[in-house]
């Protein structure tokens, strides 16, 4: 069974092999310690010289990763933690996504900024928080989140060969020992590829006819949120789930077509509550489709303050099972 | 002396373009900002008279003009450029601050550049193109953290990279003594980095360190920094200046223009000089024309 680590791990080594001009640089990751998740276990002993070790120097090395895409090269960053993604702003938002425009279309930027994110582990306010929504809305920039029901290291592999435009990579912490979950015996899981390469995950825990529950989520949820779906099945609720693989650009046909399959929405997400992935979608779920719904979409989101580093105190702050099967039970009252 | 001769046509013919710029945003047929390099004409000029445009890259920063007419000479491109023109080389889109054309890239973010930079030297080293890597900056992009944080992967990675510090004294309106604790020149040297001294207003002076360091940069060496002393005589941008007259007077009698200039033929120079006036303001017209 393929863990959603080795499915990245995977795709890094199909992308390298595929291509000399992918090279990967960050903190730790040569062997034997091959990186603090282990995403590139293996990778410098299988490519010697193209995996690089560097300096603690984030916005350095997401600049230097920003030359070499320039200068023909498909560069990946890895930055060790998401919530270091504030150092490299400025190299994403002034540089690495601004030349391909300001320069009239001339150049392309293939850079991967592949980071992990997400809470669970017990590390406390400043290396478990999920920051996405800060690059949400920088134009130019595509973010992935695959979620369990993903392939993540073909999503990998696709953002590191694709079409040639900077991209964040987002795997959550709690995703990398998970097995994937391509099928399952209890639900129906398929896929919908409205953006090319990047499918959004769909997962049905009835057999036919429409959701009582749309739930629209991505990432590290999906961990939260297939395991209640399951159990909801026993009490024949019916739930639809939609994981987008990017958060950016939305596959907002897919979306809101499962949004419009029933009456009520429900938006998970992990980030803080507040200027949110959810507050973009619900807007055009309401759009498209706001006079059928039966009650107001529900977002759920972390609370907006900092994540605590005990384990009962974290599990108050960030969206798990249980809130979400209170919200959807408030959604369906 | 026939370098020299050179030096000065391709150094009046910046000082020329730039000045036109000045006169234009005057005429309100430029928005934005402009930022000049005048009186440091000769970094680029001789800079630039030691690479190899066939396979050599060069980064610039906000004050890039003079760069991009040293790298390619193309002064339509750069004027219909900051004029927001379709013939601009990119399209009016890029501006003053963001030019690209083969070889040469520029943005407005000060220090970002050298980051970039140090990531296009290691390609070059990666494909083996025996391409050496220039970044422009100035004495004020360094206080900015990115810098050095590159400086050290670049003098680990010993990678085929040319700093060129233009220290023109001034962040703005900020003296550099405002800014700066310490010697500029030692912290590069600091990481172990080669850092010449030259005098940036003597383009023979600059172009003969230049033609030292690029070589041994291609062989191998690693980075290495050329820190050109120079003065900039123009305001920071526009007309934004509130320096004490008496001494930009003094500075401009180290003009570098003036410099090589005694050193050439009167006659010459005149006749060198009209030629290059008479090409700016043909092609300064021109555009002047169709923006009316």
């Amino acid at each position: 069974m393929t863990t959603y680590l080795a499915s990245l791990q995977e795709g890094l080594a199909r992308a390298f092999a595929a291509d000399p001009r992918v090279y990967l640089l960050g903190e730790d990751i040569l062997d034997p310690y091959g990186g603090a998740f282990k995403v590139s276990k293996g990778l410098s002993t299988a490519f010697p010289g193209r995996v690089i070790t560097t300096p603690i120097s984030e916005a350095g090395i997401v600049a230097v990763g920003t030359g070499m895409a320039l200068r023909g090269m498909r560069p990946v960053i890895e930055i060790m933690f998401g919530d270091f993604l504030t150092l490299v702003a400025d190299q994403i938002v002034n540089h690495a996504v601004k030349f391909r425009g300001m320069y009239a279309d001339r150049v392309r930027v293939p850079l991967v900024v592949r980071t992990p994110v997400g809470g669970g582990r017990g590390y406390g306010a400043t290396h478990s928080q999920s920051l996405e929504k800060m690059f949400l809305g920088v134009p130019g920039l595509t973010i992935v989140a695959p979620s369990h029901l993903h392939d993540p290291g073909t999503l990998l592999e696709h953002a590191i060969l694709g079409d040639g435009d900077p991209t964040l990579f987002l795997e959550h912490k709690l995703l990398y020992p998970a097995a994937l979950l391509a099928t399952s015996p209890s639900l129906r899981i398929s896929r919908v590829e409205e953006i090319p390469g990047y499918p959004s995950a769909v997962a049905e825990n009835y057999d036919s006819g429409n959701p009582d529950v749309t739930i629209l989520s991505y990432g590290g949820m999906s961990r939260e949120i297939m395991p209640l779906m399951e159990s909801l099945r026993g009490e024949e609720i019916r739930v639809l789930a939609v994981f987008p693989a990017t958060l950016q650009p939305v596959p907002s046909k897919t979306l809101i077509d499962c949004a419009k399959r029933c009456e009520r929405v429900l938006i998970v997400e992990e980030g803080t509550a507040g200027f949110d992935w959810g507050a973009e979608l619900a807007t055009r779920i309401y759009e498209a489709h706001g006079a059928k719904l039966a009650k107001p979409v529900r977002r759920l989101a972390a609370h907006p303050g900092v994540i605590p580093t005990a384990t009962h105190l974290e599990s108050r702050v960030l969206p798990g099972r249980g809130s979400i099967e209170s919200a959807l039970l408030e959604l369906m009252s | 002396m026939s370098q020299d001769r050179e030096f000065f046509r391709s150094m009046l013919h910046i000082r020329l373009v730039e000045e036109s710029l000045l006169a234009l945003f005057s005429e309100g047929l430029i928005r934005g900002t402009v930022h000049t390099c005048l009186g440091q004409e000769a970094i680029p000029v001789g800079v630039v008279s030691a690479l190899d445009k066939a396979r050599d890259v060069v980064c610039s920063n906000h004050r890039g003009h003079g760069h991009f007419l040293a790298w390619c000479g193309d002064a339509r491109g750069l004027v219909a450029e900051i004029m927001g023109r379709p013939e601009g080389v990119c399209g009016g889109i890029g501006g003053s601050q963001h030019l690209h054309v083969k070889g040469f890239y520029s943005n407005g973010i000060l220090g970002g550049m050298f980051g970039v930079g140090t990531g296009m030297a290691l390609a070059e080293k990666a494909q083996g193109t025996g391409g050496v890597v220039t970044a422009f900056l100035g004495d004020g992009a360094l206080a900015e953290g990115i810098v050095y944080e590159s400086m050290n992967m670049a003098a680990l990675w010993k990678l085929p990279l040319l700093a060129v510090v233009e220290h023109n004294q001034y962040a703005q309106s900020t003296h550099w003594k405002l800014e700066h604790a310490g010697q500029l020149a030692e912290r590069p040297r600091a990481f172990g980095i080669p850092t010449t001294v030259v005098d940036g207003n003597d383009v023979a002076a600059v172009s003969r360190a230049a033609a030292q360091v690029v070589p041994a940069i291609r062989a191998g060496s690693g980075p290495q920094v050329l820190f050109c002393e120079t003065y900039r005589i123009g305001p920071h941008s526009k007309g934004d200046d509130l320096r004490d007259p008496a001494e930009i007077d003094t500075a401009r009698l180290r003009d570098p223009i003036a410099g090589v200039r005694s050193r050439l033929d009167a006659a010459w120079c005149a006749a060198a000089e009209r030629e290059v006036a008479g090409e700016v303001t043909r092609l300064v017209d021109a555009l002047r024309k169709v923006a009316a």
